[in-house]
């Protein structure tokens, strides 16, 4: 671990260096500095194409690096497995697929039980937990094609749960839901940050940062700013982030 | 019926089992046509392999083709991974390459032998029982019998023991990936357990009807359930009943046995497309037909709501008039009506005047401020 220079602070939940990802020699990130502070709700926000997504996927080890350093827990990617929990864009599963609700909130078990063991009783208990948290209990039977855009991130949300991770990397998770599964969104958010949980959050609607995040990375390959919402969520970096096109302002909103 | 017909349908369902499963996933991958590429290519593997043992029957040749199998698979995302060549143009440009060398070489080469190209598309599933397994001088039955049943054994045994990774890498790979499970290292084995799989049918039915027997029975059984397990299940019963199907029907035509095989996983699917409880064309159209009677009723209801102690009710409100005014045919308004009678929505009195109950009084204020569900 890297000597702490401010002495009592809890390490770094991410943090990222100097990090640049490529496809193709055409750069998606260019030498992004960044930092996640433990026990914090913080917001990726930047216009389409800024690289959000692919910061994730990094920090995850999903997209090989051009060049830089993650850390997560102060350790490398590949020793902090268990420690992260990864939701991904809904689009990015065939909802077809032959299986359950419940069966589907399982999968967030198998990164424990490793290779070979199949989950158990204590796993269907956990996993019927995690759905009454974001009120699904009731669907736990249900075919999963049969779910809602709503319906649908709130069990890939339980599944995030089950994984019992101290860090959680959610891409989009608000995109297109109702009403309803906002707000089952928004509590279960909080509830992981009162547990003491990072939750990092690719984030569209910009009208809702400063209600429901405490940090905030505004990202457009480069990283434009980040830190406290109050401090880095400013006009002026919204611009700079956004070129010319600033879906949202403070100042209007 | 005799030994060897016995033989041949044992056989014939170990085969199609074998291939079903495997196929189940596969189907949920979308990867179905990589089994064509790989059933065609694994040829080379065999002509190689031959070439080099001299024997047909020598295990080296189970080795060398499923390795071609694999090597098809690696080239394909090879081509495909330099982002120049879609994925299905590049299944369709590499095994093409790999099956013609091994048809060219099988031309030049190994005239005499029975290496001939009707084996290769159909297989010779009628002249297994000829080849017999023997240790000690005793006959232990059909060799591919033995080679099948081991690559049944095989395939039960890898999905039975890799089934929650299996399952996890095809319906999300980027949480198998984050959870340590190494989706790259699960999609070779699972191919490779397609080439062996492979490899063990052509032999049966040839490279072409292998496809057939690997996708057409995951295919039914995906129409009929909406669980892995189940589909798995139903994938092995629908292969084995086809393949023993298939047989009698080939004995009945004096027509290819590997061919009828195949036929009869199709004629399956095509049960399964028209008759599935849910997701078959029948109950589909009986869905449909249903909503919109059921839609129709909700029309009438508003129909009559609008028209409730009007100057026209009289009028308007007649079984007879639904036709003028809503223009439905005389027949459909009838069912309608039924329907909304049934439903409690509406009440007759005398010969054909029609009222709304409580409910359809409800039913039509709650269908004018919302739009009918979506289906």
């Amino acid at each position: 671990m890297r000597p702490d220079p401010d002495g009592g602070a809890p390490p770094l939940a991410i943090e990222v260096n100097d990090l640049t990802v490529a496809y193709r020699e055409q750069p998606v990130l260019w030498d992004v500095d960044v930092s996640f502070r433990q026990g914090a709700l913080t917001a990726i926000v930047g216009p389409n194409g800024a690289g959000k997504t692919t910061l994730i996927r990094a920090i995850l080890g999903l997209v090989p690096l051009a060049a830089g350093m993650v850390r997560i827990l102060g350790r490398a990617p590949e020793d902090a497995r268990t420690e992260v929990a990864y939701v991904p864009q809904r689009g990015s599963v065939d909802w077809d697929f032959p299986t359950s609700v419940l069966d589907l909130v399982l999968m967030g078990t198998y990164g424990r039980l490793g290779w070979f063991r199949r989950p158990g009783a204590a796993e269907r208990d956990r996993a019927g937990e995690a759905l009454e948290k974001v009120g699904m209990e009731a669907f736990a039977e249900r075919q999963i094609s049969q779910l809602s855009g709503g319906q649908q991130q709130r069990v890939f949300l339980a599944r995030a749960l089950v994984q019992d991770a101290r860090i959680y990397l959610m891409d989009e998770p608000f995109q297109g839901v109702d009403a309803r599964t906002e707000t089952a969104i928004v509590e279960v958010l909080r509830e992981l940050r009162a547990r003491g949980n990072t939750v990092i959050v690719v984030h569209h609607a910009l009208q809702t940062v400063a209600e429901y995040f405490d940090e905030v990375v505004l990202l457009n390959v480069r990283r434009i700013a980040s830190g406290p919402v109050e401090e880095a969520f400013t006009d002026e970096n919204l611009r700079l982030a956004y070129g010319g096109r600033v879906p949202f302002l403070r100042s209007a909103g | 019926m005799n030994g060897v017909h016995l033989e041949i349908q044992l056989l014939a369902a170990v085969v199609a089992v074998a291939c079903a499963l495997p196929g189940v996933f596969l189907v949920l991958r979308r990867m179905a046509l990589m089994s064509d590429a790989i059933s065609h290519s694994i040829l080379l593997g065999i002509v190689l392999g031959f070439f080099w043992v001299g024997d047909l029957g020598h295990p080296l040749l189970i080795l060398a083709a499923t390795a071609t199998g694999v090597l098809t698979v690696a080239l394909v995302e090879l081509l495909h991974g330099t982002r120049r060549v879609k994925e299905d143009a590049a299944i369709a440009l590499v095994f093409p390459a790999l099956f013609s060398i091994a048809v060219i070489l099988i031309a030049q080469r190994a005239g005499g032998v029975h290496l001939d190209v009707d084996a290769v598309l159909l297989g010779e599933i009628a002249f297994a029982p000829f080849r017999r397994f023997e240790w000690n001088g005793l006959d232990l039955g059909p060799r591919s019998l033995w080679v099948m049943g081991g690559i049944l054994a095989l395939n039960l045994l890898a999905i039975g023991l890799f089934y929650k990774e299996l399952k996890l890498s095809t319906f999300d790979a980027g949480l198998a990936a984050s959870l340590g499970f190494s989706p790259v290292l699960v999609h070779y084995g699972f191919m490779t357990l397609v080439s062996v799989t492979a490899v063990g049918a052509f032999d049966a039915v040839g490279s072409i009807l292998v496809v057939a027997l690997m996708i057409a029975p995951p295919a039914a059984a995906w129409l009929l359930t909406d669980r892995l397990p189940v589909m798995l299940a139903l994938s092995g019963l629908i292969a084995a009943v086809s393949a023993i199907a298939g047989f009698h029907v080939a004995i009945a035509f004096d027509a290819s046995i590997a061919g009828s095989m195949a036929g009869m996983t199709g004629v399956a699917f095509v049960g399964a497309f028209a008759l599935a409880p849910e997701r078959g064309l029948v109950a589909q159209w009986q869905r449909r037909a249903r909503q919109r009677v059921e839609f129709a009723g909700l029309m009438l209801s508003i129909h009559l709501l609008n028209h409730e102690g009007g100057a026209r009710a009289e009028v308007e409100n007649r079984v007879e008039h639904l036709s003028e005014h809503l223009r439905w045919s005389p027949d459909f308004a009838r069912r309608v009506v039924r329907r909304a009678e049934r439903d409690g929505l509406v009440v007759r009195e005398g010969r054909d005047r029609l009222l709304l109950t409580p409910l359809g009084r409800e039913a039509a204020r709650h269908g004018m401020v919302q739009a009918p569900p979506a289906r």
